[in-house]
């Protein structure tokens, strides 16, 4: 594989690996929150909270990335804020494209999530109430087993469009090697200059190698999980 | 310390007025009703699943409910078992997974023995390891019991447990349910709209109609009363009489001392002594002045005549004494009339055998 990838292209696909985790890994605990909150709470503002989950889906990402980088890059507020008080700069540093890379692949996250726990009948929970569990041990001893399946399609779909995620992140962090350079920026980079098809060609194939392979292994186990949940 | 369940509810939901006063001493209360008659509505409210309008709830003195001092507690800290309809056992988990839920989330409940016990007593020792898709209806409903059962309950909700079933899953759960009336020391508040059902578990009934509470008292009171009989329905209403198996014939009859002689009926499946109670349906009784001879009908007993109460209707139902058990027959007005029938009068009840189906004969402890 070192050999057949240079160390740039190397570097890119690491990169987005790397990325992608984390995006999905930092955005499975508040997707679930959100999710959970849209099918079960009935409280002002739904529909608003509804609206802003899904904005990044209808934005141009451009838009989104330059948001971001109004928000969080070093002179925005929330940038700011981290910074004196935290030490952690976004803005051009592979921590950012996490961020930006979570917040485009929310909304499927979300939807997936939000699916799966429209379908656990609320019998069960009410059921797991009278035998003594109190609403967030319902959560965890019901509704989180039953609808695992779902999250695990929401985070397969969340770490696709990580993986794939352009104009938000080449807008908000840039598009510097080895720190924000990820496999769909270097396939631009690549293309831009003569003679990159063959390196832009290779990283085409590790992508469409890595979004199969993610899809194959979640079908596998979704099913196996379905089964579980079903009793067979 | 009050024991039983205290029960006053005022609830308005849409047209639908509930206002009921009753308690539910230990043993088995039925709540009888038909459909919409406020049921569910009562047990929800027991349960915490309901805030009602107003009202006061309290389990062995201790208040659940109480809208005038801004009482309530929430479901998960009633320590009230239920059991629904549909049973909804947990489909990720096993039956013990299910059955030992309660214990898991609490960190209390239901000790090692008990559970042996539970298990024991509802037949569920082979079902352990199985997963609840591949249970039987009346299977899942003995697990959702056990399940109830094992949460260390100080009261068990039923609601409707049998009507999902179809009438072999029912025979088959009803010796279970005998035995947990038999053996629980908690009291049972027991939704149904089954008389047959009422008749064989029940210790006490109240009867619901239309969100307000028509009669409540002990079961043999309440199926003998002819001012019920309307609201448990006149094809359904019938009395029960309770004795013990006294001989199991070769021709595939059993006799059955009663207080006031014997009664044979189709074989039953109680060894020789066992208390059993009977329902007879109002309908199946007829009434002869005389002791007819030559008549098909196995069984003559000598009743006295209690009381008579007629509807707008051809028929009246009469209440009879018979030794210390009573009885109902509904019978036409024209035949009261010709047999010129009156209170205090002695005459006999004619009974059918046949009439009587295996499902109106159940187990009685003491």
């Amino acid at each position: 594989m070192e050999d057949w990838l240079g160390p740039e292209e190397w570097q890119a696909v690491a990169l987005s690996l790397r990325v992608a985790f984390w995006a999905t890994l930092l955005s499975l605990p508040p997707g679930i929150a959100v999710a959970y909150l849209l099918a079960r709470g009935r409280f002002p503002g739904r529909h608003l909270l509804n609206g802003l989950v899904h904005l990044p889906l209808i934005l141009p990402p451009v838009v989104t990335g330059y948001l971001l980088l109004l928000t969080f890059g070093t002179h925005g507020p929330a940038g700011a804020l981290l910074r004196d008080w935290f030490g952690v700069v976004l803005a051009f540093r592979w921590t950012g494209a996490v961020l930006a890379a979570a917040i485009m692949a929310f909304p499927l996250m979300v939807r997936a999530i939000r699916l799966s726990i429209e379908a656990v009948d609320p019998k069960l929970e009410q059921a797991a109430g009278t035998l003594g569990a109190s609403r967030p041990v319902v959560f965890v001893t019901v509704t989180l087993p039953l609808i695992l399946p779902g999250v695990l399609a929401g985070a397969v779909l969340s770490f696709a469009k990580a993986m794939g995620e352009f104009g938000a992140t080449i807008t908000f962090v840039s598009n510097i090697p080895g720190e924000t350079r990820t496999l769909p920026s270097a396939i631009y980079t690549f293309l831009q200059v003569p003679g990159g098809e063959d390196a832009a060609l290779r990283l085409v194939a590790v992508s469409v190698g890595i979004a199969m392979g993610a899809l194959l292994a979640s079908e596998l186990l979704a099913a196996r999980m379905a089964r579980r949940a079903a009793g067979a | 310390m009050n024991d039983g369940v205290e029960i006053a509810l005022r609830h308005t939901h849409g047209d639908f007025r509930l206002a009921v006063d009753m308690t539910a001493p230990r043993g088995v209360t039925a709540l009888f009703g038909r459909s919409g008659a406020g049921k569910t509505t009562v047990v929800h409210a027991v349960a915490g699943l309901l805030r009602p309008d107003a009202g006061r709830i309290a389990v062995n003195g201790e208040v659940l409910t109480d809208t005038a001092r801004r009482v309530f507690v929430p479901p998960h800290r009633r320590r009230l078992g239920y059991v629904f309809q549909e049973g909804r056992l947990f489909p990720h988990l096993s039956v013990r997974g299910n059955l030992l839920y309660a214990r898991r989330v609490t960190g209390k409940g239901a000790a090692g023995g008990e559970f042996d016990r539970v298990v024991g007593m509802l037949g569920l020792g082979g079902l352990l390891a199985r997963r609840p898709a591949t249970l039987s209806g009346g299977e899942k409903q003995r697990v959702a019991i056990g399940r109830a059962l094992l949460s260390a309950p100080r009261l068990l909700l039923m609601d409707e447990p049998l009507a999902a079933l179809d009438d072999a899953r029912k025979a088959e759960i009803l010796p279970y349910l005998e035995r947990l009336r038999d053996a629980a020391d908690i009291p049972v508040i027991y939704v149904s709209h089954s008389v047959a059902e009422v008749a064989r578990l029940a210790t006490s009934v109240a009867v619901l109609s239309d969100g307000r509470l028509v009669r409540c008292g002990p079961v043999a009171d309440v199926l003998s009363d002819p001012s019920a009989v309307r609201a448990l329905g006149v094809r359904e209403a019938g009395a029960i009489l309770t004795g013990r198996v006294a001989e199991h014939h070769d021709d595939g009859l059993t006799s059955i001392t009663v207080s006031a002689g014997q009664v044979i009926l189709p074989r039953v499946d109680a060894p020789i002594g066992s208390a059993i109670r009977v329902r007879i349906a109002a309908q199946d009784v007829m009434l002869a002045r005389e002791v007819p001879n030559q008549i098909s009908a196995l069984n003559i007993l000598p009743v006295e005549v209690l009381a008579l109460r007629g509807g707008g209707g051809p028929g009246v139902v009469v209440q009879l004494g018979s030794g210390t058990d009573r009885l109902l027959a509904r019978i036409t007005r024209r035949s009261a009339d010709a047999l010129a029938l009156a209170p205090g009068m002695h005459c006999h009840a004619l009974i059918k055998s046949m009439s009587v189906a295996r499902w109106d004969v159940g187990q009685q402890a003491r």
